[in-house]
């Protein structure tokens, strides 16, 4: 790694304040940051540390929504997400043990990896993402391949996820990695199903809209028996073709009704 | 540097560290903790696991800075009071859950989590709780079985006998 220096606010103002200073960037639980550093992938002259933040940790109902803040470690959200199931065990089921100790949701989706699992429950949910200046839904806030619609500089201090009627993942894990060759989220609400697929295209995380359509009219996995997600911009690399991913995703979304409660 | 201190098996310690010194280095080098291991320095081994405020952690994928003020748990600290091997070390011992051993130290520490949460986990709970942690030469089955003999259930019918 090339030498930096790293800072531990304890406020979020006092986190933008240092953000503020030249080649500082945001440390989450730095389970992808840290292997990038140690690669010469990236060169901050200071790592502005966001674990010391307690004002943007844990997780809360109010009615509807359960709440998440940015540096709540995957664990947490495991054990406390308990109102919102397919988030918990979602979260349960990111990397392994030691990885959900440190990563949080908010590094997760700053980072927004095409092959992580938050940010399909993210769009599916239809959550939105809280910054330390303003609010973004999630229809927005994913704009491909390790791209966002943060600014530099900007902290995710919370996400805000309604709760669905139904709603399941179901992730085909990589197993070296152990992220998403192809997950699929589906969430049932009153007004519509949303159906968000991770770790198949290369601009990241996208809605199967056909698939959207026919589950709001019947919520089953027969009702998605005559669609096929195309193949075109999916990844194809040594893990498996687009071709096979495409079949994934109609698998996965399948189980996931199958399975969602 | 930074002036950092800490808990490292129930023993105040200080030290001087870079922002970049990794917290596995710091036990290594600063304080010649070498029980925990660097196996792959990539975040994908586990063999450099140990417990940061009770919490299972690569401690090659967190800085030595962010453990400052920490109770931090490393496999020197897991035997008895008087020195013997601790049941799950003794375990592993007995049902040969090592052969080069270059990972116990990350296998010790992450099976030692999961008994403190699930005092009686079941062989398909060790094998996912395990999923961070790489073994080049057991094929696990023998680590498994370890670690379901710590926790006082019968191993008998237990592959690879």
């Amino acid at each position: 790694m090339y030498a930096f220096d790293v800072t531990r606010p304890k406020t979020v103002a006092d986190a933008v304040a240092a953000l503020a200073g030249e080649d500082a960037q945001a440390l989450g639980g730095g389970q992808t940051l840290i292997p990038t550093l140690k690669q010469r992938l990236a060169s901050p002259a200071v790592l502005v540390s966001l674990s010391a933040i307690d004002e943007i940790k844990g997780v809360c109902q109010d009615g509807n929504v359960l709440s998440i803040g940015g540096g709540t470690t995957h664990a947490t959200v495991a054990a406390e997400a308990g109102a919102y199931p397919a988030l918990a065990a979602l979260a349960a089921n990111i990397g392994d043990p030691a990885v959900r100790s440190r990563g949080t949701i908010g590094g997760s989706l700053a980072n927004n990896d095409p092959s992580a699992c938050y940010p399909s429950a993210a769009l599916a949910s239809n959550a939105t993402i809280v910054t330390n200046n303003r609010e973004i839904a999630a229809d927005d806030y994913f704009q491909g391949l390790f791209t966002t619609a943060l600014n530099e500089g900007e902290i995710i201090t919370g996400v805000k996820f309604p709760i669905p009627q139904a709603a399941n993942y179901q992730k085909f894990v990589q197993p070296a990695s152990r992220f998403s060759l192809v997950g699929v989220f589906v969430a049932k609400y009153a007004d519509g199903v949303r159906v968000a697929v991770t770790g198949a295209s290369e601009n990241g995380v996208f809605r199967w809209s056909e698939a959207e359509a026919a589950l709001s009219a019947s919520f089953s996995a027969a009702a998605l028996e005559g669609l096929t997600a195309s193949a075109d911009g999916l990844i194809n690399d040594l893990h498996g073709d687009a071709e096979y991913r495409a079949h994934l995703i109609k698998v996965m979304t399948k189980r996931a009704v199958a399975a969602a409660k | 540097m930074t002036k950092i201190s800490m808990t490292v098996n129930g023993r105040q310690v200080t030290g001087d560290v870079e922002g970049r010194t990794l917290l596995v280095d710091f036990l290594r080098e600063n304080l010649r903790l070498t029980g925990t291991h660097v196996g792959c320095d990539t975040s994908q081994c586990g063999a450099c696991t140990v417990h940061v405020n009770g919490l299972q952690v690569k401690s090659c994928t967190m800085f030595a800075v962010e453990a400052d003020g920490a109770e931090v748990g490393t496999v020197e600290g897991q035997q008895n009071a008087d020195g013997s091997l601790s049941t799950l070390q003794a375990a592993f011992q007995e049902h040969h859950g090592l052969q080069c051993g270059f990972c116990t130290p990350g296998m010790i520490m992450a099976a030692s989590s999961l008994l403190k949460v699930n005092p009686k986990p079941t062989e398909a709970e060790i094998r996912h709780h395990l999923e961070g942690n790489i073994c080049r030469c057991t094929g696990y089955h023998n680590i498994v079985k370890a670690i379901m003999a710590a926790s006082g259930q019968d191993v008998s019918k237990i592959a690879a006998e």
